[in-house]
């Protein structure tokens, strides 16, 4: 390095600022220091990162979660139980009071109906429908047709253990049998048994099977559904005259429910929800329009 | 300023100098992001009821995994409080230790899955895999009727073995008796207590009500139906989420 920039480093003249001592052709570089604004701001950047490696998870001070002890999980519960307690007021009184008096008090019910509306979506939707609507093999919740009752409480014992849950053992449980597949009724008497329930909301095609399948009904069908086949809640059986059909009511249909049964699951939520969205769940199916009455 | 003159012209004329400063500058940022870990015995934390998948889900794992089902759904309930209000409570490593490899994700065009199990009926996942819309209308999710063919599991004794070269703790009795075990857990009508006592409280199911055949739909919906089941959280306090 014979020929070492500093020697050649001179003062510009014109600015009166040192250059790099480089030449081209006579020109010379300014070396023009960085503004101080610039270098202080970049030394405060180095002071605060000092500081936020030591008050924020970085080095093994305390454990390794630095001297404020954030976790990103501690601040998820600790903004969920903010959360929690502005909400506790109104979901303390929800919890409290009964359904039917929560659809009496027009204030609570505005709550319940809002919290539910919100649970509905991201619990029920995906079964029974944006609009409790239903879809085949999914009952509608917005109608009157209730297979295992539509009261306040029947609906919240529902949403609580579920109908026929696997891991609830209070769950709603009843048994469509496989009549055809199990051997109890051959594939005959399945298609006359077909044509009485068809005639028992008078559209039978076939009078004669009817009349013969009104004995293999009473025999194996009336226990649940009721002599006339109006159903009976307590076994979750539907009534099989009113047209209101959870797997279709062809009568193709009706042999593959009567050969192979029918047993559909809905989840319990008593130990995914809490308690007060439970409540607001059943009075939101409630204000849809085909829960009874109320008060009962 | 600080009284020294600081001349950064001396360390960028000096290659030995500059390499020497630029290792050390690297290293500071390289130990800050090592040494936490090693203070903690485990990142991952100790809470009860994780188990290996059974070799049904497993399966259903790897036709998860086939059909890219990752790609839109994440697995991942991150701890923030929108996603344990719609979701659940926040993941844990621990429910994904025996993941290999994990289907976290970090694209979700459909919901996160990761406490998707029990949320729906098997017959839902049935119908809805089929037929997506049937179900949802609005849903633009393929339909995944052809998942309705037998499932290929002649080799899954050797899929657990692997597994357990990777780490998954399968015992010498999981892997022998894997096809026994997928078997006994997709016919409900079986006695399934040998499968049982192996794999604890999972579920025989069929869930595509098909008795005669096991199906990539049953191994699938099986899969779906644990995610997230396995850890009680009603156990779980935030001391034994605390890494030690």
């Amino acid at each position: 390095m014979a020929n070492t920039p500093e020697r050649d480093a001179v003062t510009d003249a014109v600015t009166g600022t040192a250059t790099t001592g480089h030449e081209w052709d006579g020109i010379r570089e300014l070396n023009t220091p960085l503004p101080k604004w610039w270098l202080w701001t970049f030394y405060a950047t180095i002071a605060f990162a000092a500081l936020w490696v030591v008050l924020y998870p970085a080095i093994p001070v305390t454990g390794a979660t630095g001297l404020l002890g954030y976790t990103a999980r501690g601040a998820a519960d600790q903004d969920r139980a903010a959360q929690a307690a502005a909400a506790e007021p109104m979901l303390a009184r929800l919890r409290a009071a009964e359904p039917a008096q929560i659809v009496a008090n027009a204030e609570l019910r505005a709550h319940a109906i809002a919290g539910g509306r919100v649970a509905f979506a991201n619990t029920c939707a995906g079964c029974h429908g944006a609009g409790g609507q239903g879809a085949p093999g999914f009952p509608s919740l917005a109608d009157d047709d209730w297979l295992w009752g539509g009261k306040l409480a029947e609906v919240e014992q529902s949403i609580r253990h579920g109908i026929r849950a696997p891991d609830d053992d209070a769950s709603r449980t009843s048994l469509m049998p496989r009549f055809q597949a199990d051997g109890m009724l051959t594939a005959a008497q399945v298609n006359d048994v077909a044509e009485h329930v068809l005639s028992l909301s008078g559209r039978a095609t076939d009078a004669a099977a009817a009349s013969r399948g009104a004995g293999v009904f009473a025999e194996n069908c009336a226990s649940c559904h009721g002599e006339r086949g109006a159903g009976n809640r307590e076994m979750g059986a539907p009534n099989l005259g009113d047209q209101v059909w959870l797997y279709g009511g062809e009568k193709a249909q009706l042999i593959r429910s009567i050969a192979f049964g029918r047993g559909g699951v809905m989840p319990a939520w008593e130990k995914r929800l809490d308690a007060a969205t439970i409540r607001m769940l059943t009075v939101y199916i409630h204000s849809l329009g085909g829960t009874e009455a109320a008060a009962q | 300023m600080f009284g020294i003159r600081f001349n950064h012209g001396t360390i960028e004329r000096n290659l030995l100098l500059l390499g020497v400063l630029t290792l050390i500058t690297i290293s500071i940022g390289g130990l800050v992001q090592v040494i936490p870990l090693f203070t903690v015995e485990s990142t991952i934390e100790r809470v009860g009821g994780i188990r290996p998948y059974t070799p049904l889900e497993q399966a259903g794992r790897d036709i998860y995994v086939r059909e890219g089902c990752y790609t839109c759904h994440s697995q991942m309930v991150r701890p923030f409080r929108d996603e344990r209000e719609r979701y659940g409570h926040y993941s844990l490593a621990a429910e994904s230790m025996f993941d290999k490899p994990f289907q976290w994700g970090s694209k979700r065009t459909g919901p996160d899955l990761a406490r998707v199990g029990g949320r729906y009926s098997d017959e839902w996942h049935v119908l809805h895999l089929r037929d997506p819309r049937h179900l949802v209308p609005e849903s633009i999710m393929p339909s995944y009727g052809f998942l309705d063919r037998p499932l290929n599991y002649a080799d899954i004794g050797q899929r657990l073995a692997a597994l357990r070269s990777a780490g998954v703790p399968y015992t010498d009795a999981m892997v022998a008796n894997a096809r026994a075990d997928l078997e006994a857990q997709a016919r409900p009508a079986e006695d399934g207590s040998a499968f049982s006592a192996r794999y604890g409280r999972a579920r025989q199911m069929d869930p595509d009500g098909n008795a005669r055949s096991i199906t990539e739909m049953d191994a699938l919906v099986a899969y779906l139906q644990m995610l997230g089941t396995l850890v009680d959280f009603s156990e779980v306090t935030p001391e034994r989420l605390r890494q030690q």
